[in-house]
């Protein structure tokens, strides 16, 4: 297949070897499960259990509120013990609403609903409900609710089904046992997902690094003639969905667009393989293949760990720490986020768990910057990464603006190579968190105008209307005394 | 166990860093150097270490003036960059002063002035060179022939010592450069096609045997290190390419079209500094455009104002002038050669779906 070259890139060192040849393991049933009601964009779930209730394996434990939201399932059966706020896995070690079970050993399956028979004559809104209900979102670490994107269908001409398989990140190979392990489920899953989505083509995208996984996900899927695997180029952000699409389609998809307005929908393989189990099996999302890796973990390896497993228990299971750990991640290493705290859950889009040493991390410190240019040279976006760090600093955002830092894509390269250690995602992070607050605030204004000035409107109205009815009387009474009337006008 | 969530990723690092780069550069020019030192002999040997030395102190001096870490700074290894290239533009056998005030007017008004490394509009070495060249033009151009080291008429260390600290440069050494002597002839109303045959041959000005700055002579080892450069990813062809290119060309098509008045591209492209400007001068980050398509607007630029300046101007030489001159239109120059936005147009709107119109 003829792919297509993608702007710029990096080749970080890779460091998958310590993970990727060994088989997923199953991590036995921790002490206590911790579910965040939050685990998606949207909005938060809400609990439909209380302390004291039991609960089976499956069962709906968390409804989803609004358009862009997903429920929670019990990851086993147990009893709820608390329904609390706890820190949750965001940089901001805030708490959040947290439904804890503790399992009861039993493991004991809820009814699920039915297998749904025949996906492919099913119609496209049965498998999205089916998708919505079991809890399922982009497991690739976006975390966006998967049927949302599977109802694009509707409204987007589309062609291409992409599966994202390319697990660009370093360190990270959860996504590369899945398809090594269950590449049957992961096809079986996308057909699916393709159905729903009514794309003719199937394409998926696995980077060259991972040769096994291209073996096996090209046998699965052998037998279906509109399904393609395809080996990209090792070139790190290609699992940057845009990029992706571009480098197999050599589409561009436009600013402030979807990649469904160009034909393409883009799932991750993990969540296909979801999508399958809960259209084949009725089986809700429960848990992942989280890979724990870091030079300062003793046993690196992929585990399959429920939601809402303690990160600290899933750590102890790998061996805990060789070494002091200088970072800890959750994700990967380019593109994760700091962990607040080790007492914070496993959570749906959580594909990694690093504990990384200062020699993986080469932390220095920040130096002035040398004008080198190499961040133009790598920004996969087109950015000038040089120029809008040195407005951000300034804090002219306006400029930054301009420039285009809303349409950083916060891959991390530019900060990877910066010979100066300049933290320059840092800063695009800072000025887009500032300059969506700006937005948020003056959208508010101007809701607020609009309000204020709609009620002038309707004072300025109410008094014309006063005015109108009262020269009508006047006109009324008038009428009954012309004369008076004549002399006035006299 | 304590847990830093202090930054935003990325959470590993390229093996890059300022002073890995400063090496890097360094060792690229040690080849040229090491053969120039040998070449030129202790008078030039003494040179360099004043110069460096003094751009190291000036940079001491300036950071601790403003209060800035002295030790961790200067082991970026810029100062000693800048020292080395800047006396790899002047005459070598100059006085030990030329090279001191030189050092001055680069790292201390140059660089320093404008708010230390990376923030210095233009090339530090170059503006040193060519404050010296406009206030002292007669010691600025004593250029000597080769008198390489060990050889029957080479100054000995205590004639070195004569030469840089006592300002006894022998009348009888002093040679014009290849530049210089076309010039002078075509001033005297010789036509270039005749000087030409005086001038040392191109082999000769390849490997250096000839008079000239250390940076001037040697251009076969300055490639050598510019190569080097260019595969450890130092410096990318834009700017080194697109310059030689186009002074190559403009010397090229004017030969053509009047060989009596104007130089043939090869000798416009061995002689003078055209090598060490292309692949060391020019190519400095922290004065040159950031896009790759900025560099090559720069490089183009540098390579016209190099053919002008030789051809009409006053001086033989030109390469400091148009690099100095180009980094004046860097600013402007990154402005407008921003490479496209991924999903904008060139305007930066975003790009048309199709069926939109």
């Amino acid at each position: 297949m003829k792919l297509f070259p993608i702007r710029g890139g990096i080749h970080p060192d890779y460091r998958k070897e310590t993970t990727c040849e060994k088989a997923i393991v199953a991590m036995p049933m921790p002490s206590a499960l911790h579910i965040p009601l939050q685990q998606h964009i949207g909005a938060p779930a809400e609990a439909l259990v209380k302390a004291g209730d039991t609960v089976k394996k499956g069962q709906l434990i968390a409804r989803s509120q609004g358009a862009i939201s997903a429920p929670q399932h019990a990851p086993t059966s147990g009893t709820v013990v608390a329904v609390t706020d706890e820190t949750a896995p965001h940089p901001s070690g805030l708490p959040q609403a947290t439904i804890v079970i503790e399992p009861d050993g039993k493991d004991e399956w809820a009814e699920l609903p039915a297998p749904i028979a025949d996906p492919f004559a099913a119609d496209a809104q049965t498998i999205a409900n089916r998708v919505a209900e079991s809890g399922i979102v982009g497991m690739g670490g976006a975390a966006f609710p998967s049927a949302v994107k599977l109802n694009l269908g509707s409204r987007h001409k589309l062609d291409t089904l992409l599966l994202n398989g390319a697990e660009c990140e370093p360190y990270l190979s959860c996504d590369d046992r899945v398809m090594r392990e269950h590449a049957d489920e992961v096809i079986d899953g996308a057909r699916i997902m393709a159905h729903a989505l009514g794309t003719p083509n199937i394409v998926i995208g696995i980077e060259q690094n991972k040769p096994q996984a291209i073996e096996a996900m090209t046998k699965a899927a052998a037998t279906f003639s509109n399904v393609t695997v395809v080996g990209v180029p090792v070139q790190y952000p290609m699992g940057s969905e845009r990029h992706l699409v571009q480098a197999i389609t050599g589409r561009e998809t436009p600013a402030r667009k979807l990649t469904a307005d160009i034909g393409v929908v883009v799932h991750n393989v993990a969540t296909a393989r979801a999508v399958q189990q809960a259209v084949r099996f009725g089986r809700p999302l429960l848990g992942r293949v989280v890979t724990v890796g870091g030079g300062a973990m003793r046993e690196p390896m992929n585990v399959d760990t429920l939601v809402g497993t303690r990160v600290s228990d899933l750590i102890n299971f790998c061996g805990g720490f060789a070494s002091q750990p200088a970072r800890m991640v959750n994700g990967g290493p380019m593109m994760g986020q700091p962990l607040p705290s080790l007492e914070v859950p496993v959570v749906k889009g959580m594909s990694g768990i690093l504990a990384l040493t200062a020699a993986e991390t080469n932390e220095h410190p920040v130096q002035a910057c040398i004008r080198c240019g190499t961040c133009v040279t790598i920004c996969p976006c087109g950015l000038v990464p040089v120029e809008m760090a040195a407005f951000i600093r300034k804090d002219h955002l306006d400029v930054a603006a301009k420039l285009g830092v809303m349409d950083c894509v916060s891959c991390g390269s530019c900060s990877w190579i910066c010979p100066s250690h300049i933290p320059l995602v840092h800063y695009f992070n800072y000025a887009k968190g500032m300059l969506n607050a700006q937005d948020r605030e003056k959208r508010k204004n101007d809701r607020v105008k609009t309000a204020s000035e709609a009620h002038t409107l309707r004072l300025e109205k109410a008094a014309e209307a006063k005015r109108a009815a009262d020269a009508a009387r006047k006109a009324a009474l008038n009428k009954s005394t012309p004369a008076t009337s004549e002399e006035a006008s006299a | 166990m304590s847990i830093v969530t202090s930054k935003s990723g990325p959470f590993t690092h390229a093996a890059s860093s300022v002073q890995k780069t400063m090496t890097l550069v360094l060792l690229a020019l040690a080849p040229a150097t090491l053969f120039n030192l040998y070449l030129f002999g202790w008078p030039a040997i003494l040179l360099f270490i004043v110069t460096v030395g003094a751009c190291v102190a000036v940079e001491a001096g300036a950071l601790s003036l403003g209060g800035r870490p002295v030790k961790s700074t200067l082991l970026d290894g810029s100062a000693v960059l800048t020292g080395w290239l800047l006396v790899m533009s002047l005459p070598p056998w100059a006085p030990w002063w030329v090279g001191v005030l030189a050092a001055v007017f680069a790292v201390g008004l140059a660089k320093h002035a404008f708010g230390g490394i990376g923030q210095n509009v233009f090339n530090p070495a170059m503006v040193g060179r060519t404050v010296l060249l406009i206030s002292f033009p007669v010691v600025m151009t004593a250029w000597v022939a080769p008198h390489p080291l060990f050889s029957a008429d080479a100054p000995s260390l205590m004639d070195a010592f004569s030469i840089t600290f006592g300002g006894n440069m022998p009348d009888a050494m002093s040679a014009a450069s290849a530049l210089g002597h076309v010039k002078t002839e075509l001033s005297r109303g010789i036509p270039v096609s005749e000087s030409m045959a005086q001038v040392p041959n191109l082999f000769d000005m390849a490997v250096g045997y000839r008079a000239g700055s250390m940076g001037e002579t040697s251009a076969l080892l300055i490639l050598a290190g510019g190569l080097f450069l260019m595969a450890r990813k130092v410096i990318s062809w834009h700017i080194p390419f697109t310059l030689m290119a186009t002074v190559f060309l403009m010397g090229t098509l004017f030969n053509a079209v009047n060989p009596e008045r104007f130089a043939s591209g090869l000798f416009h492209l061995m002689s003078g500094a055209t090598f060490l400007g292309a692949f060391f001068i020019a190519t400095d980050y922290v004065t040159s455009p950031v896009s790759k398509l900025g560099q090559i607007v720069f490089a183009v630029g540098c390579g016209i104002m190099v053919w002008i300046i030789r051809t009409f101007a006053g001086y033989p030489e030109g390469m400091a002038f148009a690099v100095l001159f180009m980094n004046a239109l860097t600013p402007i120059i990154d402005q407008y050669t921003r490479p496209r936005l991924f999903g904008r147009t060139r305007k930066g709107e975003p790009l048309p779906l199709k069926g939109d119109n």
